[in-house]
């Protein structure tokens, strides 16, 4: 299946534009802006609505909204005598499910939450219900961990993509967010609203001149310095955008218009659409690494602990690149399986048969090696257990052929390779007897030299489907 | 009308988790239990409480986080069902409390008159945040005493520690006035525990003790450093020091609780009563008692 991003979306969080939008221009325009998005949402086909919010922050990982019908009655903390926000939204659980599995899958700490009466926060509401107010495209909603950095929150992205492209939807992404945020901090009357300085409108400006131009990316490498100058401090990083710009595959030729860019109570609000459209303009630089799974950037208080529950003397931290697995014709991939290293699929069907691509111990998403290493980095060898290799192996087998729609009784022809067949040979057929062995399919037994990853065993699997 | 006063002071943490641990009928979630020393120390602060005469809870929860002003629950009763969103897992609690509308009202009316931003909030769809309830539960769980509820406001993050105790000192000031012409007798309630650096994974078992600590020992020397001025009734420390500890060890007293309560209490030189100390998902938490009656040689 072939699911992608179909569009983003910036909004900002202040319920102004939903509950008042008549009380001044500005709210006005922004409300507008909502209701064009919502038209081009509408338009673009879009099954799945991803909305990232600055105003639900979190602290142990990152949270998924997964009631399939959550109903309350909001009133904002702040501005409760605008009024209140009734709210029944369209949860898609499953995908919220899916969501955080890949992300655990990534090396990520996350969970989901399903209580009646849980406070949605304000800037999903705000979002939801002006962007889905017939709620016709099921949404999905994820929290900002306060201490996530970087890596996280770009991990977390590429776990969402991990489902959209598995499960073939048309997705949108929007992210709830204020541009500057500093708010006038005494009461004002709605027509005297402006940007709270000059400086935040002139930050704001260049912000959106970037997003104007396509260059999300840009903007997302310069989230540290925009949260320093235009932001008020231990209110949500600026980090939505590593978020957005991971979720369009941290490119900086999108196709960008602001719709809207108005004050509310002095912070920056803005409607910003990005099309993944190319422009055309090249792809510009791109400086920060890029991040495929979470091994940690915090816990700095927490050494002691950091090191005693690290897989960093399982993970071989060299050795070949990996790959996202090609969407070739019949390809199987799973994102329970290790990625490959190099442009090949997990599997591939041709008829009622399907041919697996070589399958070691690996781990998927924390890319550890259960028993351990063959070598260090230095490629000096180092002691292993030739068994937990084997037995993962196996369970990485298990799992492909799960995605496939097949299962270990329909295996009907493996050849294994080890790299050390004296070692080896007694401890993988004592776990072969314990697994494969019980479905009796045709065995090749071959010593080779190496193999591509620090790994002691591999095998190739045929199976029926 | 006899002239109203503050009979008590005291630190109240809010962590949901003592909720949690305690299986009050008025929760969802049930546990086996945790963090005992902390529930054991608010059961010394309920019996010592119990001990004076009172009329109302005065309280400020950092979560109620205001960036506009100060506010201040305005209608006479709240009941509803408080899911907090961060540990949603261990807190879904159904509250009924009542506001002492009128004492509210003096606050607001005086700070305003002192030129702080204010506003009443009263609008009956408000949902009261977890802060005010797990205290005001820890506190009085049956909630038979009326509260006033105060907001935090956000002073510390939009402009600074020393900008945040200018407010607080004088929102806590007009707090202690308002008190003492109302003729009622109150006990002040901040509701924040000290250093906050949170663990960000939590056990299969939230209530495992065996995982609970501090998240670092300069977390602890910080917590212990102002326990002790607490304790040898050093208050004006606290304050003189509040920039740094604030800063260092990530402290709730960022959202003005522990600054306002020290000054409804005229930065109490008297020592207070540590009722217990411990630590939660790897913050510091003390619940303390400024039991102003020693102070007072009158009453008693
Ligand atoms: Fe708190």
């Amino acid at each position: 299946m072939n699911g992608s991003l179909v569009g983003s979306y910036v909004v900002p969080v202040h319920p102004h534009p939903l509950l008042v939008p008549e009380q001044n221009e500005g709210w006005g325009r922004l409300r507008a802006a909502f209701d064009e998005a919502r038209d081009a949402i509408k338009d673009s086909g879009a099954d799945l609505l991803i909305i990232y919010s600055t105003t639900w922050p979190s602290i142990i990982g990152h949270q998924i909204q997964a009631d399939p019908n959550p109903q309350w009655t909001l009133v904002d903390q702040d501005f409760h005598d605008l009024g209140s926000m009734d709210y029944s939204f369209n949860i898609d659980a499953e995908f919220a499910e899916a969501w955080n599995e890949a992300n655990h899958n990534r090396g990520l700490q996350s969970r989901t939450v399903a209580y009646h009466g849980f406070p949605i926060d304000v800037g999903s509401v705000v979002a939801l219900k002006l962007l889905n107010p017939d709620n016709a495209i099921p949404a999905v909603i994820v929290s900002s961990n306060v201490y996530a950095n970087r890596s996280e929150t770009t991990v977390l992205a590429k776990a969402c993509l991990d489902v959209i492209k598995k499960t073939g939807r048309k997705a949108v992404a929007v992210t709830a967010m204020s541009m500057s945020n500093r708010m006038f901090t005494e009461f004002i009357d709605p027509s005297d609203d402006r940007i709270h300085s000059l400086k935040d409108d002139e930050w704001n400006r260049k912000v959106l001149e970037f997003l104007e131009e396509g260059r999300l990316e840009d903007v997302a490498q310069l989230s540290r310095t925009i949260h320093q100058q235009i932001r008020v401090q231990k209110v949500v990083t600026f980090k939505p955008m590593w978020w957005l710009s991971a979720m369009n595959g941290n490119r900086n030729n999108l196709t960008g218009r602001v719709l809207a860019y108005e004050a509310l109570h002095g912070a920056g609000g803005a409607v910003v659409q990005l099309d993944p459209t190319s422009t055309g303009m090249g792809d510009k630089e791109y400086d920060e690494d890029d991040v495929e799974y979470y091994r940690g950037e915090r816990n700095v208080l927490d050494a002691e602990e950091d090191s005693a529950e690290s897989t960093e003397s399982l993970t071989p931290s060299s050795g070949p690149a990996l790959w996202e697995p090609p969407e070739s014709k019949g390809a199987v991939n799973s994102n329970a399986a290790p990625k490959p290293v190099g442009m090949y699929p997990h599997a591939r069907q041709v008829g009622d048969l399907l041919y697996l691509s070589g399958v070691g111990p690996r781990q998927p998403g924390t890319n550890a090696i259960p028993g351990g290493p063959i070598r260090d980095d230095d490629g000096n060898p180092i002691e292993y257990d030739i068994k937990a290799q084997t037995r993962a192996v196996v369970e990485n087998i298990a799992r492909i052929l799960e995605e496939a729609g097949s299962s270990m009784d329909k295996i009907v022809d493996v050849t294994s390779f080890l790299v050390d067949m004296d070692r080896d040979f007694a401890g993988y057929n004592e776990v072969w007897a314990e697994t494969l062995g019980h479905y009796g399919p045709t065995r090749t037994t071959l010593a080779i030299r190496a193999l591509p990853t620090p790994i002691a065993v591999e095998m190739k699997v045929i199976a029926k489907i | 009308m006899a002239k109203g006063s503050i009979v008590a002071g005291c630190l109240a943490p809010h962590p949901p988790h003592l909720v949690y641990a305690e299986n009050p009928p008025q929760n969802e979630p049930t546990s086996e239990g945790g963090w005992e020393q902390l529930r054991w120390g608010y059961e010394r602060l309920r019996e010592s409480l119990s001990k004076i005469d009172h009329d109302v809870l005065v309280l400020l929860s950092p979560h109620w986080q205001t960036y506009v002003g100060t506010h201040f629950l305005g209608i006479p009763h709240f009941e509803g069902l408080s899911v907090d969103p961060v540990f949603p897992n261990l807190f879904r609690y159904t509250y009924d409390m009542n506001i002492d509308v009128e004492l509210s009202q003096a606050i607001h009316d005086k700070a305003k008159g002192s030129g702080l931003a204010v506003k009443m909030m009263e609008n009956p769809d408000f949902r009261v945040d977890y802060g005010t309830i797990t205290t005001g539960h820890m506190v009085n769980p049956a909630f038979d005493k009326p509260l006033v509820v105060i907001s935090s406001n956000r002073s510390t993050h939009y402009y600074s520690v020393e900008v945040m105790q200018e407010m607080m000192m004088e929102l806590g000031r007009v707090t202690r006035e308002a008190i003492e012409e109302s003729g009622k007798k109150a006990v002040i309630l901040a509701s924040n525990s000290l250093s906050h650096r949170h663990f960000t994974t939590e056990s299969e078992v939230p209530e495992d003790m065996s995982k609970e600590h501090i998240a670092s020992h300069a977390m602890h020397l910080w917590d212990m450093r102002i326990i002790d001025y607490m304790r040898t009734g050093q208050a004006q420390r606290i304050l003189d020091e509040m920039p740094e500890f604030t800063e260092q060890a990530i402290a709730e007293s960022d959202g003005g609780g522990l600054t306002w309560l020290l000054s409804t209490l005229s930065v109490p030189d008297y020592p207070a009563i540590l009722h217990g100390y411990g630590t939660i998902i790897g913050t510091g938490n003390a619940i303390v008692e400024w039991p102003c009656y020693a102070n007072e040689g009158d009453v008693q």
